[in-house]
């Protein structure tokens, strides 16, 4: 009777802690332990200098009542069309218009498409300033095909500093979404296409009735990378803009280093960094949930 | 739509994209094989000869072969004790049984999601009461953490999908836990490990923030902050800095170039819940 327990779906064996102990202090020490203490540095005010005071929630209410800590959580909404919805978007449209054909050269275009991601973001971030510079490629092209009148100081304009850092994160994420879409769209049966097709399907319905559900979980894992990567993303505003002009690009992950380590604010900063961590979680969570609930 | 339509749209849109992803890569090479002191801040061209000295100027006088020592040291340790952790964690997690398994497991993934920001803060004023602040430690100890939620989550799904066969005629032979571990899975599961291996080494390599906060003096800079550093100062060359960015991206792209299926795999199937 033991033996035929024994096999799954595991083995009982105390041995296991043993296994798991030394990553679990590592992890636990400088990971859990870390994330409880912002938790709790949350509820204080603190100068990171002198002694803190108990702050309760003081520290949360500012986050819906003070311009300056509401206007990083707007920005980074907005941004999030930048780096996740414009991506997926343009992914999509990829996967629509190739849904039907073979394509040659697909692991070129793949290693090409995806190269975005693995550059360093500061290095990204130094490419894209020379790119966005008064003097840069962005402007000279302008200026050559004579819109001279739309150019600019790209990353020093209050007004379009914020689409510009969005448009980094877009070029960031769209390779992503279109080798993952890549993928996905060349695993859907073909007799799904011939059968749209013989119900009369043009390409438009042929999209939404095939494609776009033979995708679902391919969206939902792009969705999920693009929406981490563009709240995580404090390297990129660092570099380019440090959140100016005035903080017109300022978003929660730089003001968390911002009011931690430069202007003294330590439980503020800390209050946003848990705001965000939940930002992150419930996102995550709610587009697994989007994805689950349609399925079957 | 006729298909010859399409595919050539198909074509279309892959070639604009891909040229899109590598005009910031092409400027910067371009830049950086260009004549030093340009007034330009945005891209230049080579004038006649490409400048090949730009890139011992940033080694030496910009100090990137010191940055890049650091970034090596920390990436060595990192990486190593990743995968001897989270290999021994992960094939717990998936071939033992023991009360409180399951928790500890979410518990690991639960930091897949959580971001470096929610922890700066206190592991700054920690690892500062501990005089480990310019230290390599610093900078190696919380990014062994932060990467054994991936590592211990994608060694699982190794070890799960490992033979039961394999597993029974090991225990058969004598083998106990620890050997059939080290003589049988680790060896047999090297794709799955060197997938692990490389998202790890790129994620240690390009880390940012964590540096920033934790190094002010020089020698234990990182080449992502020497790289910051460089382009904050005021005189810096744009020939010089587009040197120096590709000082600081060749190694991850040199890897990515060799190994681009693991890459790509590994971070697509990342976030990927069971």
């Amino acid at each position: 009777m033991r033996a035929a327990h024994r096999r799954a779906p595991g083995e009982p064996r105390a041995v296991g802690y043993l296994y798991v102990l030394p990553a679990l202090v590592v992890y636990g020490a400088f990971l859990l332990y870390p994330f409880g203490q912002s938790v709790w540095l949350s509820l204080l005010h603190w100068d990171g200098l002198t002694a803190a005071t108990w702050a309760g929630s003081d520290n949360y209410r500012d986050l819906f009542t003070d311009p300056a800590l509401r206007a990083p959580f707007w920005h980074a909404l907005v941004l999030l069309l930048f780096y996740s919805a414009l991506p997926v978007a343009l992914g999509l449209l990829l996967a629509a218009t190739m849904s039907r054909i073979r394509v040659r050269g697909l692991t070129f275009f793949r290693v090409v498409l995806f190269l975005p991601q693995v550059l360093a973001m500061v290095v990204v971030g130094v490419a894209w300033r020379s790119i966005l510079a008064p003097d840069g490629l962005l402007n000279d092209t302008l200026d050559a095909v004579g819109l001279d009148a739309l150019s600019r100081p790209w990353l020093g304009d209050s007004t379009w500093a914020l689409p510009a850092v969005g448009g980094i994160g877009t070029w960031v994420g769209t390779g992503l979404c279109m080798v993952l879409f890549l993928a996905g769209v060349q695993r859907i049966p073909r007799e799904r296409y011939e059968a749209a097709r013989i119900d009369g399907a043009g390409a438009f319905r042929e999209f939404w009735s095939v494609t776009l559900p033979g995708l679902r979980a391919e969206v939902a894992v792009a969705l999920t990378l693009t929406i981490v990567a563009g709240l995580r993303n404090f390297d990129l505003i660092y570099i380019t803009t440090s959140g100016g002009p005035g903080n017109a690009t300022s978003v929660p992950a730089y003001e968390v280093y911002h009011r931690a380590f430069e202007t003294n604010q330590v439980g503020s900063a800390a209050a946003v960094a848990v705001a965000l961590a939940l930002m992150i979680f419930t996102l995550t969570v709610a587009v697994s949930k989007l994805v689950e609930g349609r399925r079957g | 739509m006729s298909t010859r339509g399409e595919r050539l749209l198909t074509y279309l849109i892959l070639g604009f994209f891909s040229l899109v992803a590598l005009t910031p890569v092409i400027g910067v090479l371009s830049t950086a094989l260009g004549p030093q002191s340009s007034l330009s801040t945005g891209f230049t061209l080579p004038e006649g000869s490409p400048e090949w000295g730009n890139f011992a100027d940033a080694w030496d006088r910009g100090h990137f072969g010191t940055y890049l020592g650091s970034s090596v040291l920390v990436s060595v340790a990192v990486v190593t004790a990743t995968t001897v952790l989270a290999v021994l964690a992960a094939y717990a997690f998936a071939l033992m049984r023991f009360p409180g398994a399951t928790v500890l497991f979410y518990l690991f993934v639960l930091g897949l999601t959580l971001p470096q920001e929610a922890l700066v803060i206190p592991l700054y004023f920690d690892l500062r009461e501990l005089e480990l602040t310019d230290t390599y430690w610093a900078l190696i100890l919380p990014q062994t953490a932060q990467s054994l939620a991936f590592g211990v989550f994608w060694m699982r799904t190794y070890f799960r999908n490992s033979s039961p066969t394999v597993i029974e005629a090991a225990r058969i032979d004598g083998a106990g836990t620890w050997t059939t571990l080290w003589r049988i899975l680790v060896p047999m599961g090297r794709p799955a490990i060197s997938t692990m291996v490389v998202i790890v080494f790129m994620w240690t390599w390009n880390e940012f923030l964590l540096a920033l906060v934790m190094v002010s003096d020089e020698s234990h800079r990182t080449v992502p902050l020497g790289l910051a550093f460089f382009q904050g100062q005021q005189n810096s060359d744009t020939a010089l800095l587009a040197a120096a960015s590709v000082l600081v991206a060749l190694p991850v792209v040199a890897v990515y170039l060799a190994l681009q299926r693991r890459f790509i795999e590994g971070m697509l199937t990342g976030a990927v819940k069971e």
